[in-house]
């Protein structure tokens, strides 16, 4: 690697942790982190594949409440720096991914318990009147998160290619395919998490219906998501629990109870 | 520009009012709502620090320090939907700060009483759905290494996440604690249905299409009339009654486990153990 890319490595490293905390424009993704990364290191291709084989796996990894979920952000960074530039399978990259996101998760843990003293420090400060502190306060906050991928990126990167190479090629083949193998199965964690956080029993069949569907034929995503979307029309406009209560009781509570119909596409295009 | 002036002249006679430059500065500060997220008190300094344009616009002296305080207290919900709470907030610091008879608890009471109904409705539409559902479809582009699936990812997920941010300050601003009265209608309910339905959809097309196990275990092998050899496996016996059937049991298996609070780490690990044992094995491929 060349002076300016180990630069620019280190800058999505950082901007990658910030986006993991912050969880908004979704920078810390796999498949943005590794193609990004790709980019930089002169190999696209090999980035954007590794990105959207992370990024199915971890499709269903989030945070809610309290819960972290494995870091992406130095998994996906660290994962693509080591595939290319030490000229390894993407099955390797999987395995390392894995190994850094759990690590990551760790760290991830350690810097929100941190920032609980400068949320004190800013206590002070609003004591004091003093805005600039508490900005300054939030602004520290959400660089220590960038410091947090930027930091083991840095050290990976400096370590010689050999060293990485013989380390990563002393793994037996037994276990990086079978790390493969793996990795086709783990993406049903995340989906695991998906229908756990959404799934009621009435609304099952509606898993089922996706599955069958797409057993049987040859739909893309685009087109299991449009009947997806059409089914969810369907049933909203349907069920009977929406018509009681928009045609009586709260006919006065909202604007006068406008046609539901009306209103059901209102909320679906918003 | 002079739109501003006019608001500065309405200043002067005595009401404060926030511009249209102080709800903007909120959206893009509300973007950073997540940074120094800590185990304490969560989005308390984000929170505050979004609703800073605000208060600068609103108090001064002592009063100023009491609004600081009163946003620094714990709040936690989905960030995008984090935007109408911070809209209503600042309806709510404005009437306050022209003399409506508003109290520090109750500015905190509507902030707490709304951060658990947006949560409920913004996690499973923004993070059970939305995401997997873009992010499936920019992945399943980018396996084939074709750099218009981050791009779709990218640009679809912020279209939709700003979009939400953005009116939902100024909706919550206009709306102020009306917005209490919407939330009790079925809008939300609905809108928090239709994207189950839609999530539960394409995971169970998810399921089938793009989780990968295959056990090569032959069970016989066959010569046809033509000397044409064909191999029966495990897999595909599987295959021609229900394509996709251990994928689903697997997920199925797998969701029974998180739900009894095993960490999903382990479960990660766990099964790609499995997939080394069984490689070695040679039961799976």
């Amino acid at each position: 690697m060349s002076l300016i890319q180990i630069i620019l490595v280190c800058l999505i490293a950082a901007i990658a942790g910030m986006a993991s905390v912050l969880d908004e424009g979704q920078l810390h993704r796999p498949l943005i982190v590794c193609t990004l990364i790709g980019l930089v290191l002169g190999d696209l291709k090999t980035g954007v594949i590794l990105g959207g084989t992370l990024e199915m796996m971890a499709l269903g990894w989030m945070n809610i409440g309290a819960a972290m979920a494995p870091d992406t952000a130095l998994a996906s960074v660290i994962s693509t720096l080591l595939v290319i530039t030490a000229d390894q399978s993407i099955g390797k990259g999987i395995a390392v991914a894995v190994a850094v996101a759990a690590a990551g998760q760790v760290l991830t843990i350690f810097v929100r318990t941190l920032t609980i003293g400068l949320q004190h420090r800013a206590d002070k400060y609003a004591e004091e009147g003093n805005i600039r502190g508490i900005d300054i306060m939030h602004i520290i906050g959400l660089s220590l998160q960038a410091l947090r991928v930027l930091i083991p990126t840095l050290i990976v990167a400096l370590i010689s290619v050999t060293t990485v190479q013989s380390l990563l090629n002393s793994i037996p083949e037994v276990i990086t395919k079978g790390l493969q193998v793996g990795g086709g199965m783990v993406v049903v964690v995340g989906y695991a998490m998906v229908i756990n956080m959404m799934a009621v029993k009435y609304l099952m069949p509606f898993l089922f219906l996706g599955f069958v569907i797409a057993a049987f034929t040859n739909f893309n995503l685009v087109a299991l998501g449009i009947l997806g979307l059409v089914a969810a029309i369907i049933y909203i406009q349907l069920n009977p629990k929406y018509h009681v209560s928009a045609g009586q009781n709260r006919a006065a509570a909202t604007n006068g109870g406008t046609v539901s119909g009306n209103d059901l596409d209102d909320d679906l295009d918003d | 520009m002079s739109e501003q002036v006019k608001t500065q002249d309405v200043a002067t006679n005595g009401e404060k009012k926030l511009t249209k430059k102080d709800l903007f500065s909120m959206f893009i500060r509300n973007n950073f709502l997540l940074g120094s997220f800590n185990f304490e008190r969560m989005q308390a300094v984000g929170f505050c620090f979004s609703m800073i344009p605000a208060i600068k616009r609103l108090y001064k002296g002592d009063e100023r320090k009491k609004a600081l305080k009163r946003h620094l207290e714990f709040f936690n919900t989905q960030p995008f939907l984090a935007a109408p709470i911070v809209g209503v907030s600042a309806a709510m610091e404005e009437q306050k700060a022209n003399g409506a008879p508003i109290d520090d608890s109750t500015i905190s009471g509507v902030k707490v009483g709304l951060m658990g109904p947006l949560a409920g409705v913004g996690d499973p539409i923004f993070w059970g759905t939305l995401r997997p559902v873009i992010g499936a479809l920019g992945a399943s582009l980018a396996i084939t290494g074709n750099i218009i699936g981050p791009l779709v990812f990218l640009v679809f997920f912020n279209i939709l996440r700003l979009a939400t941010k953005y009116y939902g300050i100024q909706y919550g601003y206009k709306k102020g604690l009306s917005v209490i009265s919407d939330l009790e209608g079925n809008r939300l309910q609905k809108l928090t249905e239709g994207a189950s339905i839609l999530g539960l959809f394409v995971m169970g097309a998810l399921v089938c299409k793009w989780t990968s196990i295959n056990v090569p275990v032959v069970l016989a092998h066959l010569t046809d009339q033509t000397g044409h050899k064909t191999v029966t496996t495990v897999q595909s016996v599987l295959d021609s009654l229900l394509p996709g059937l251990l994928p689903l049991l697997l997920t199925f298996f797998v969701a029974s486990l998180l739900k009894k609070k095993v960490n999903p780490l382990w479960l990660i690990f766990g099964i790609f153990a499995v997939g080394i044992l069984g490689y070695w094995l040679k039961i799976l491929a």
